[in-house]
C-alpha cells in the first residue's frame, strides 16, 4: 500500500508549552503571594485588587485552567498527532484555540482582580467569558475529533479516550454551571439558589478536579510514561476498566463537599458511596502506571522524566486514597473547612499535576528541538526541590488543619467552648509560614526548569514540521466478526456519545430530585427576600470574595451550634443567588452573623472593615478601606430586582421602580445609627450596604419555634 | 419563572433513577465479561501504539 508522507505540527505544541510555563509561574507566584497574606495580611498592599479574596480565585483559575489546561493542550496536541499518525486536522482551528484560550486567561487575569466574579468556586469567570470558553472549547473539540476521524491508525489508543471523555464532560459541566441570567455586561445571577446552587456547584467543582486535573492528565500519563520508559503500559485491559469506571464514578462524587450541610441526606450519602468506590479505579490507574516501570527502575534513577512521573503517580495515589477517606462523614467532620483540604488539594496540584506537566515538558522540548536535555543534573535538582517543597508545603498544613479543627471542637469541663476563634488562628500561624517556604522551594525548582529548558532550546534547532510516514487507513471488512468494544474503539463519535451518556446520567440522577421534589428543600415562611440594600451588600460580599475565607453553613455539631448558633436549614437559602456556603474557614462562619446571638453594633462592623485588628486583635483579615470611600452603584438595582423576579424571588410587581427608594431609606437608617456612635459615613458608601447584609444574616429564622423543618 | 418549573414538566422523571442503575450495572458487567474473554493479543498490539512512532 502507498505510504503517505505528512508532517506533525510542532509549532502549536511549542506555543502551548510556552503558555504552560508562563501561566504556571504566574499562578504559582500568585499562590505564594496569597499564602503569605494569610499570616501577613498587609502583603495585600491594602489595595482592593490584590486582597486575598480577589487573588485566591485568580490563583485557582490560573493553576487549573491556565497552567494545567495549557499543559494538557500541549501534551494532547503532541500525542494526538502521533497516536493518530496525522497532523492536526486544521492549523487554523489549532491557532484559534490557542489564542482564544490565552485571551480567556488574560480576561480572567483582568476581571478577577477587578472583583468581577460570579462567586462560584473555580467558575468565577463572568458570563461573557463563559460564552468565550464555550466557543473555544467547541473549536478545540472539532479539531480534535476531526483529527481522530482522519487518522492513519486503526485503533484509538486509550489516551485518546481520556481526551474524548474530558472534552465531552468539561463541555457539560461548564454549560450547566454557567446557567445564569445577566443583569449587566459583567454581572449575572445563577439560575439556581441555595441548596440547588450548592449541589450544582460541587457537582461542577468536584468534576473540574476530575475532568481538568485528572482525566486529561491520565491520558498524558498513558502516552508519555510508556514513551519515556520505552515499554508498553503494564495492562491495557486495566486501562480500559480504569477509563470507564473513572468517568462513571467521578461524576457522582460531588456532594461529598457538602457533608453535614443543608443538602438532603440521601444526596450526601450518594456522594460518599461513590467517593469510596472511586478508590478502585484511581488505584488501578496508579498501579498500572507504576507497574509499567517494573524491571525498568534503573532507568528511573537516570531519567528525569521518569523521576517526575513516579512521584506524580505516587501523589496521585496519595490524593486519591485520601479523597475517599475525606468523604467519610466522620473524617469530613474534622477535615472540612480546615487547612486539611488545602493540603490535600496541593498533593494533587503540586505533586500530580505539576510534576506531570514538568515531566512532559522535559520529554517534549528536547525532542522537538532535535537535541538532548541541557542538564540532567539541573533537572534532578528541580526534582528534589519540588519534592521537598511539596513535603514542606503539605505536612504543616495537615497539622494546621487537624489541630485547628480539634481546637474548634474543644469544650471546658463547664461546657463552654475552650478556645475562641482567634486563638485557633494565631496558634497555627507558624504552620502557615512553613507552608509558604515549601511553596517558595517548589517555585524555585520551576525557575531552574525554565533555565534548563531555555538552555536546551538554545542548543537545538526547532523542528516546526516533523516528518512522518504512514499508510492511509482503508475501510477493511474484517474476516471474522469483531467484538463490540473492539469496534467501538474505532468509532470516536460513538465513544463520545457513550461517554456523554455515562456522565450525564450521574448528574441527572443526582440533581433532578433536588430540583423536583419539593420536600427536599422545605420552605420556611419567615425567610424573606433580601432588601435592595442587602442585595447590593451581598453582591459586594461576593465581589470581594469573602466566601474564600468565611463559610455560611453551620453544621449540626455541638461546637458549631455553640459558637455560631442554630445549624443551617435548607430553607434559609432559597433566595441566595449564588449560595455562599464557602469551603474554608480562615475566619469564622457568618451564617448567623446578624442574629441576636452574635449581634454586634453597626459601628463594630464599620470599624472592623476599616481595620480588623482594631476590633479583633491578631486578626489576619485584610483591611477593606475602599468600602468606606466607594460610592454604592445603585443604577443597577432595578435590573437586579428584575432578574431576581425572573428567578422566582417574590418581590412585588413593579418593585424594581421603587427599590432604590427603599434602599436609600435603609441606608440612611444605618448611617444614622453610625452617627450615634460618632462615625460619620455617607449613606451611599459601599460599607453601608455590606453592613446591611451582614446584619441580616441568620435573622430570618431566629424566632421560629423548633422543630422548624422536617427533612426526610 | 423558576428553573424548577421546566424540569417538573418532564414526564416519568422518576423512572430515570431506576433505568440508570440497571443500565450501568449491565454496562459494567458486559464490559468485564468482554475484557476477560477477549483475546489478549489485541491488547498487546494496542498497547504498543505509543511506541510505534519513530520519535
Amino acid at each position: 500500500m502507498q505510504v503517505e508522507k505528512f508532517y506533525y505540527d510542532n509549532r502549536i505544541v511549542r506555543a502551548f508549552g510556552y503558555a504552560t510555563i508562563i501561566s504556571g509561574v504566574i499562578g504559582m507566584i500568585v499562590g505564594l503571594w496569597v499564602a503569605i497574606q494569610i499570616y501577613y495580611p498587609a502583603a495585600s498592599l491594602n489595595l482592593a485588587m490584590t486582597t486575598f479574596g480577589r487573588l485566591r480565585p485568580l490563583h485557582t483559575n490560573a493553576i487549573i485552567f491556565a497552567f494545567v489546561g495549557n499543559a494538557c493542550f500541549t501534551g494532547i496536541y503532541y500525542s494526538l498527532q502521533r497516536l493518530c499518525k496525522a497532523r492536526m486536522w486544521s492549523d487554523k482551528l489549532s491557532w484559534l484555540h490557542f489564542w482564544g484560550w490565552q485571551a480567556i486567561i488574560a480576561g480572567a487575569a483582568i476581571t478577577l482582580p477587578l472583583g468581577l466574579t460570579t462567586g462560584a468556586e473555580y467558575a468565577e469567570l463572568i458570563w461573557p467569558i463563559d460564552i468565550a470558553i464555550t466557543i473555544i472549547w467547541v473549536v478545540f473539540g472539532i479539531n480534535m475529533m476531526m483529527t481522530i476521524m482522519k487518522r492513519r491508525e486503526k485503533h484509538i489508543y486509550v489516551a485518546i479516550w481520556f481526551y474524548i471523555g474530558t472534552w465531552v464532560t468539561v463541555a457539560l459541566l461548564h454549560i450547566v454551571r454557567s446557567f445564569e441570567i445577566p443583569y449587566s455586561l459583567t454581572g449575572s445571577y445563577p439560575m439556581f439558589a441555595g441548596v440547588q446552587d450548592a449541589l450544582v456547584q460541587w457537582w461542577y467543582g468536584h468534576n473540574a478536579v476530575a475532568f481538568v486535573l485528572t482525566t486529561p492528565v491520565l491520558g498524558l500519563m498513558y502516552y508519555f510514561l510508556p514513551k519515556a520508559a520505552n515499554r508498553p503500559v503494564y495492562s491495557y485491559r486495566l486501562s480500559i476498566i480504569h477509563f470507564w469506571t473513572l468517568i462513571f464514578l467521578y461524576i457522582w462524587a460531588g456532594p461529598h463537599h457538602l457533608l453535614y450541610s443543608a443538602l438532603p441526606d440521601w444526596a450526601q450519602s450518594l456522594g460518599v458511596v461513590f467517593s469510596v468506590m472511586l478508590l478502585a479505579p484511581s488505584w488501578g490507574g496508579m498501579l498500572n502506571g507504576l507497574l509499567t516501570l517494573r524491571g525498568a527502575w534503573d532507568k528511573v534513577r537516570e531519567e528525569p522524566v521518569l523521576k517526575f512521573m513516579v512521584v506524580a503517580l505516587t501523589c496521585y495515589g496519595m490524593a486519591t486514597f485520601e479523597g475517599p477517606l475525606l468523604s467519610l462523614k466522620s473524617v469530613n467532620a474534622i477535615s472540612h473547612f480546615s487547612d486539611w483540604t488545602i493540603a490535600h488539594v496541593h498533593i494533587g496540584g503540586l505533586g500530580w499535576n505539576g510534576f506531570i506537566a514538568f515531566a512532559i515538558l522535559y520529554y517534549m522540548i528536547p525532542k522537538m528541538w532535535g537535541t538532548t536535555l541541557y542538564s540532567k543534573k539541573l533537572a534532578s535538582n528541580h526534582f528534589w526541590l519540588g519534592t521537598i517543597g511539596i513535603i514542606i508545603y503539605a505536612v504543616p498544613l495537615y497539622w494546621a488543619g487537624f489541630e485547628q479543627s480539634i481546637m474548634w471542637k474543644q469544650f471546658t469541663p463547664e461546657g463552654q467552648l475552650k478556645f475562641d476563634f482567634m486563638q485557633t488562628v494565631t496558634n497555627i500561624k507558624p504552620m502557615y509560614w512553613a507552608r509558604s517556604i515549601g511553596g517558595a522551594l517548589y517555585l524555585t525548582g520551576t525557575f531552574i526548569m525554565i533555565y534548563n529548558l531555555w538552555k536546551t532550546i538554545k542548543q537545538g534547532k526547532f523542528i516546526a514540521n516533523e516528518e512522518a510516514e504512514a499508510a492511509p487507513l482503508v475501510k477493511a471488512i474484517p474476516a471474522v466478526k469483531e467484538k463490540w468494544h473492539r469496534v467501538l474503539e474505532r468509532k470516536p463519535v460513538t465513544m463520545l456519545v457513550l461517554a456523554l451518556i455515562v456522565v450525564a446520567i450521574g448528574g441527572i440522577v443526582q440533581m433532578l430530585p433536588t430540583f423536583l421534589i419539593k420536600s427536599n428543600i422545605p420552605t420556611i415562611a419567615s425567610v424573606k427576600p433580601y432588601t435592595p440594600l442587602e442585595l447590593q451588600g451581598r453582591d459586594i460580599y461576593v465581589r470581594e470574595g469573602c466566601y474564600t475565607c468565611h463559610s455560611q453553613m453551620i453544621r449540626p455539631f455541638r461546637d458549631e451550634v455553640a459558637r455560631y448558633g442554630e445549624y443551617s436549614k435548607a430553607g434559609e437559602f432559597v433566595y441566595d443567588f449564588p449560595h455562599q456556603w464557602g469551603s474554608k474557614r480562615t475566619g469564622p462562619d457568618l451564617a448567623r452573623e446578624g442574629a441576636d446571638k452574635n449581634k454586634r453594633p453597626d459601628s463594630w462592623h464599620y470599624t472592623h472593615l476599616y481595620d480588623p485588628t482594631s476590633t479583633s486583635p491578631g486578626s489576619v483579615m485584610p483591611r477593606y478601606i475602599w468600602l468606606l470611600d466607594n460610592k454604592l452603584d445603585t443604577s443597577n438595582t432595578p435590573a437586579k430586582i428584575r432578574v431576581m423576579q425572573k428567578l422566582g424571588v417574590p418581590y412585588p410587581k413593579g418593585y424594581d421602580k421603587i427599590a432604590n427608594q427603599d434602599l436609600m431609606k435603609q441606608a440612611n437608617e444605618i448611617a444614622a445609627s453610625l452617627k450615634k456612635e460618632n462615625i460619620e459615613s455617607l449613606p451611599d458608601a459601599e460599607v453601608i450596604a455590606v453592613i446591611a447584609y451582614l446584619q441580616r444574616l441568620g435573622r430570618d429564622i431566629q424566632n421560629e419555634p423548633k422543630p422548624i423543618t422536617e427533612n426526610k | 419563572m423558576k428553573f424548577i418549573n421546566y424540569i417538573e414538566k418532564v414526564s416519568g422523571v422518576d423512572v430515570i433513577g431506576l433505568f440508570s442503575l440497571t443500565a450501568f450495572f449491565l454496562f459494567f458487567v458486559i464490559l468485564l465479561i468482554w475484557l476477560f474473554k477477549s483475546n489478549k493479543e489485541n491488547f498487546t498490539e494496542a498497547s504498543r501504539l505509543p511506541l510505534d512512532n519513530q520519535d
